[in-house]
């Protein structure tokens, strides 16, 4: 047994030494948020190194924050990305980011114009889309059997200790500003103050403020009504059938998650060739059939299965993406307060 | 004696480490503004987080105190038990530390949801649904679950050391077996109940999972808010590291209380 051991550690080593010259990027995305091979779908890193000869040191985050606290602390490099919009603003702002060259990125071209040059990312030298979808209440038939129409319904005290909403003051404070009919990116104090005071009203009748957590509880109808993520939405209810899922009428928040090179990449053509290896439609379109979540490339959208193409939840209507905002990185005082009052609503 | 301090050298090592950089760390964030300069300003907002702090203490203590009170007869029993029946609780007690604590934690979840397999069960009797998810209890009860062994093995360590002459000896003078506990074998015991205590109370006072994941996140003990603070929206190693600090302070002087209370009663043996 221990022989054994020691003889895998010296492979281990060999195998190690033969590689050293090798490059190796280290790639960093959300949990779960690539095709990696499970059920005979495609292992996107794999393949990667496969043509390619590069190795992809691949590891997750749970919240555009961790991962923003991971790389402010200089505690690990990364070569890339793959952030959400107002995370990426951010970034840029505190010169977080590489501009891409993308004379190595051809597949770039490929993307939705609808989703480059957006207000994060102005000039779109940073970021190269990878996903995007909406945020939007995800609901049990068999319990609610109204329509769901407005975000109103996750205040309504019939559905009192059935309402599960996000753990954390950004997406709670999106929810109580559109509920409200401001702006999800408001940083004016009195409609700060007012969408804490709307929060603490919510506080009564719901059950849990979770994140991931939402998922489980969900499926197995342990809540009512929850908001989470389209591409997740559909997910959810291929496992359980009496689920649906609404954009509320009051609008939302539409994401584009995007791959971004940290400043400090110490391969960063490697990296543009993993972000170039990403949009090749061969691969997105892989990808996204693996995801659930929308694409916005093109040419992968025409390639999809007519059910999932015209699938209202994952490519809703324009008018629907006209009432949603796309998430910007705010002041840091407007951060704080929203935090501070975030902790004033849990307490 | 060079050899001796030779030997010592690993673990040395390992505190400076582990230990002595990392708390130095703690508390010179706790000091320091963005820029680097000295600052008290972290402090400022600490009072506002007053009732976290007390929640938390809450919490723990009740933790600690059922902790106690299930490990306690429990070593009295053990120390009576055979050999063999001692190895195989104490292999019991030990035997869920071996699964992710995570995990045991997730269980619990899926135990007391309101659609969970204990309201399921008891449907059966045409009981409940209970609420037990997302409440203090449900902390509390994650607490305890999860550190109760570390209550039990010093306790049970102490105990099996006890001399059964100094038993026999007290039962031959008369006194009764209420006596027996309470002046023999309970004054032998308390350097385990306070290892069993501070082991139990620490971890409980600083856990942040336990809450959030058993406490629907709107029962938040200082755990959590530290680590809102550099993974929540703003992030702020300042203000995480002043509350840091803080909850350290009030582990020691609650270490410095229970650590006397045990040493005068040994002192008073002796």
């Amino acid at each position: 047994m221990k022989r054994g051991f020691l003889l895998m550690a010296a492979a281990g080593l060999l195998f190690a030494g033969c590689k050293s010259d090798k490059v190796v990027i280290n790639v960093y995305n959300w949990g779960e948020y690539i095709s990696d091979g499970t059920d005979g779908t495609l292992n996107v890193n794999k393949k990667f190194t496969e043509e390619t000869g590069i190795k992809v040191n691949y590891t997750t985050f749970a919240s555009n924050e961790e991962m923003y606290a991971k790389i402010k602390s200089n505690a690990a490099d990364y070569d890339v990305i793959i952030p959400s919009d107002y995370m990426i603003g951010r970034m840029i702002e505190e010169g977080m980011l590489e501009k891409l060259n993308f004379e190595n990125i051809p597949n770039a071209s490929k993307i939705d114009s609808r989703f480059v040059k957006r207000e994060y990312d102005p000039t779109g030298e940073y970021s190269v889309p990878y996903t995007w979808g909406t945020v939007g209440i995800i609901y049990n038939t068999k319990k609610v059997n109204e329509p769901v129409d407005s975000w109103n319904i996750l205040w309504d005290e019939k559905y009192e200790d059935n309402i599960l909403m996000f753990n954390n003051s950004r997406d709670a404070f999106a929810i109580a500003c559109k509920k409200l009919g401001y702006s999800l990116n408001t940083t004016k104090k009195e409609e700060l103050l007012a969408a804490a005071e709307e929060l603490k009203k919510q506080k009564e009748v719901i059950q849990a403020y979770v994140m991931d957590e939402i998922f489980d509880k969900m499926q197995n109808g342990e809540a009512a009504l929850a908001p989470y993520y389209a591409g997740d939405a559909i997910t959810m209810i291929d496992g359980n059938p009496d689920l649906a899922f609404s954009v509320p009428k009051e609008g939302s928040n539409v994401f584009i998650d995007a791959m971004c090179i940290p400043k400090g990449s110490e391969n960063k053509e490697a990296a543009e060739k993993y972000i170039n290896f990403l949009c090749r439609t061969d691969i997105a379109k892989a990808n996204i059939e693996f995801l659930g979540y929308s694409t916005p490339q093109t040419e992968v959208l025409e390639q999809l299965d007519e059910e999932i193409r015209n699938n209202p939840i994952i490519y809703p209507p324009q008018e629907v993406l006209d009432r949603c905002e796309t998430m910007l990185s705010l002041p840091r005082e407007a951060a704080q307060e929203m935090e501070n009052l975030w902790i004033r609503v849990k307490l | 004696m060079t050899r001796v301090k030779a030997l010592a050298a690993p673990y040395l090592l390992w505190v400076v480490l582990f230990t002595v950089i990392p708390c130095s760390l703690v508390v010179y964030f706790a000091f320091t503004n963005e820029n680097g300069g000295f600052t008290l300003a972290n402090f400022r907002d600490v009072p506002f987080y007053a009732p976290v702090f007390l929640k938390s203490l809450y919490l723990s203590l009740i933790a600690t105190v059922i902790c106690f009170l299930i490990a306690y007869p429990m070593g009295l029993i053990l120390m009576k038990a055979d050999l063999n029946a001692q190895r195989t609780v104490i292999m019991l007690v030990m035997l869920p530390m071996w699964m992710n604590f995570l995990l045991r934690t997730y269980a619990w979840m899926t135990l007391l949801e309101n659609e969970g397999l204990i309201n399921h069960f008891l449907e059966l009797f045409g009981i409940g649904p209970f609420r037990m998810i997302n409440t203090q209890g449900a902390v509390v009860l994650g607490m305890v679950y999860n550190y109760l062994p570390f209550m039990i093995l010093p306790i049970y360590s102490v105990m099996v050391k006890i001399n059964p002459a100094l038993i026999e000896a007290a039962q031959d003078l008369g006194a009764g077996s209420l006596k027996v506990v309470s002046k023999i074998i309970f004054p032998l015991s308390i350097p385990g109940v306070v290892s069993g205590i501070i082991m139990v109370f620490v971890p409980s006072i600083s856990t942040f999972i336990i809450s959030r994941m058993l406490g629907g996140g709107s029962n938040m003990l200082i755990g959590d808010l530290i680590e809102m603070q550099f993974i929540g929206s703003v992030y702020n190693p300042y203000v995480g590291s002043a509350i840091s600090l803080i909850l350290m302070a009030v582990v020691f002087v609650c270490m410095g209380i229970i650590n006397r209370f045990g040493g005068e009663k040994e002192g008073t043996l002796l």
